[in-house]
């Protein structure tokens, strides 16, 4: 006798999924616990942490918009390799508008947003009718070449880079901004593809020329979905820039490409809520791990793997199905 | 305009991919409210004319007209927006979503905001009547199943409904009943009878000849790219060269 796995949504998940659903407490608090949560989490308990901590969470935080912005793009078939590059460009925009100009970094964070979001989408326009590996490659390419020609042109501060930038006013106000950021980026991004607008993003990923048939022009939606993928990324390299108080060739590093990926992979990629939480799960490991000295990187490849393997739709989609659905096995002939 | 204009004139149509001639110099006109029927063997060339028309693929050389204005080159998003739509013979739904909102994306397209005037209502709604008009059954649950659990019938009803939904003057339908049984077509043959009433034009590409014949005002024949004939169902299958190019050089 075979048994099988049965999966059956919750009875009040059925009944929340109406507007019924406000009728009763405990159903609005079935739908509302999982949002709360994260707005809860960082908002409220996080600062208790100690200075150490909070400074930790907040590079947490960029790498979490950094994954989640690498969400954005494949959300419309576009792989990205490359999440350095809005972090690089975003870091230099937001250093030389205070270095250059002392813009104080209430104008040059919004400014490095917008600018960088564009310069970013200008940089990828062309190759935005590749799909898959071919874009991939591309944005692999660029931050390294970014790399090169500051260090050989010695503009921007050349390989010294931008230093004595101005700080954040504060490092609560620092901590609130960008936990706001990662807040809003998530719910926004998580209504946009909810919307008509998000079914014609997902429409591209699925079958481009069935979208082209409709009427539609995709390599404008893609445009604009990769402005806004990048425009978050360029937020995070600003804020990282102010954080550091200085803005240099790290800036193009592959730590900021990679991370957000294994941090999407992690979580589960697709829903933006997964990538913020792999980013929350892995990069404070990473610093846990560093009392081991030489071995971190070992034991953090260890980990990684194990979640991969135990765990390949990532965690989020695991959580939401616990959450759903009633799991039981079932005897087939 | 005068209504002696051709809606779609093709003029001298090539396209070769890599020393193959997929469509060899064709040329033909459709006029309003007509309904023209392109048959030919496989690989003849009939969805490659397809693709050039609409903008899926640019051709080498020659012209396509479109109300008189040269649409030559244009993108497929500019092609739909004058009216153009069409069906594919591989239906490419999209197959996590619900039958009904398939139909959102174009929908969502300039050409039928613009159409609408802005004031577009529920678009949930307008999809639902559109499945109901392809034959989703109102009280049933088809409408709502994911399009990736419904059988190719319903997934051929479901691409027609894309391309109804735009709202289009000139209907280009790629092998619709391609896969079908005899009852699934003859559930959509009275959609297409009713497009025609409403003075739709239609370019259907088929390989069920019986069935086409039945509706088709003209019919072209493609071999190798090139249109070997050209006129009423009876006569151009009376023809030497198509009856050679269906039977072989025997037949």
């Amino acid at each position: 006798m075979k048994k099988r796995k049965e999966r059956i949504d919750r009875g009040i998940k059925a009944r929340s999924e109406d507007v019924f659903a406000l009728s009763s407490f405990r159903e609005m608090l079935y739908l509302l616990a999982p949002r709360a949560l994260p707005v809860l989490g960082l908002l409220v308990f996080a600062p208790l942490l100690g200075a150490y901590w909070r400074e930790i969470l907040m590079s947490t935080a960029i790498y979490a918009l950094l994954a989640m912005s690498w969400d954005m793009l494949v959300s419309v078939g576009l792989i990205s390799l490359g999440q350095s590059l809005f972090y690089g460009i975003g870091s230099y925009v937001a250093g030389s508008l205070n270095h250059y100009l002392s813009w104080p970094p209430i104008l040059t964070i919004p400014a490095a947003t917008v600018l960088g979001g564009l310069i970013c989408t200008l940089f990828l326009l062309p190759v935005v009718r590749l799909r898959g590996i071919y874009f991939a490659m591309v944005t692999l390419v660029l931050p390294l070449m970014l790399l090169r020609l500051v260090e050989a042109t010695r503009i921007l501060g050349g390989t010294e880079g931008l230093t004595g930038l101005d700080p954040f006013p504060g490092q609560l106000t620092a901590w609130y901004v960008l936990q706001a950021a990662v807040l809003v980026t998530l719910f926004g991004f998580r209504r946009l593809m909810g919307s008509d607008y998000g079914l014609i993003i997902k429409g591209i990923d699925d079958s481009d020329r069935s979208v082209m048939s409709a009427g539609i022009n995709i390599h404008w939606y893609k445009a604009q979905v990769l402005f806004l993928g990048a425009s978050v990324g360029s937020f995070a390299g600003a804020c990282g820039t102010h954080l550091d108080m200085f803005a240099g060739m790290p800036g193009f590093a592959l730590d900021y490409s990679i991370m957000p990926i294994a941090a999407a992979v992690v979580g589960g990629a697709g829903t933006f809520a997964g990538p913020l939480l792999g980013a929350f799960i892995l990069v404070p490991l990473s610093e846990i791990l560093r009392a081991l000295g030489a071995l971190r990187i070992v034991f953090y490849g260890v980990f990684l793997v194990i979640f991969v393997v135990v765990l390949p739709e990532g965690i989020f989609h695991y959580c939401r199905r616990k959450y759903h659905q009633i799991e039981r096995w079932v005897e087939v002939e | 305009m005068s209504s002696e204009t051709p809606l779609l004139q093709v003029k001298d149509l090539s396209k070769s991919f890599g020393g193959v001639m997929a469509v060899a110099s064709v040329s033909f006109d459709l006029k309003r409210g007509e309904l023209l029927g392109i048959i030919g063997p496989n690989g003849s060339g009939k969805t490659t004319l397809v693709n050039l028309i609409t903008g899926f693929v640019k051709s080498d050389t020659g012209r396509i007209l479109y109300e008189g204005r040269d649409i030559t080159g244009w993108p497929p998003y500019k092609v739909v927006d004058l009216g153009i739509a069409r069906t594919f013979q591989m239906v490419r739904p999209f197959y996590q979503l619900p039958a009904f909102k398939n139909l959102i994306v174009p929908l969502c397209s300039p050409r039928v905001k613009k159409l609408a005037g802005g004031r577009y209502g529920d678009r949930d709604a307008v999809a639902l009547d559109l499945l109901e008009e392809v034959g989703f059954e109102r009280d049933a649950f088809v409408s709502y199943k994911l399009a990736g659990a419904l059988p190719q019938g319903y997934l051929k009803r479901l691409e027609l409904a894309k391309s109804m939904a735009l709202r289009p003057d000139l209907f280009i339908l790629d092998e619709l009943f391609s896969g079908l049984s005899l009852a699934e077509v003859a559930g959509i043959v009275p959609i297409i009878e009713k497009m025609r009433i409403q003075g739709k034009t239609i370019i259907m590409i088929e390989h069920r000849l019986k069935e086409l014949f039945r509706i088709a005002d003209r019919v072209m024949v493609l071999n190798y790219g090139v249109k070997i004939a050209e006129g009423q169902a009876q006569e151009v299958m009376e023809d030497e060269a198509v009856k050679k190019a269906y039977l072989g050089s025997e037949g």
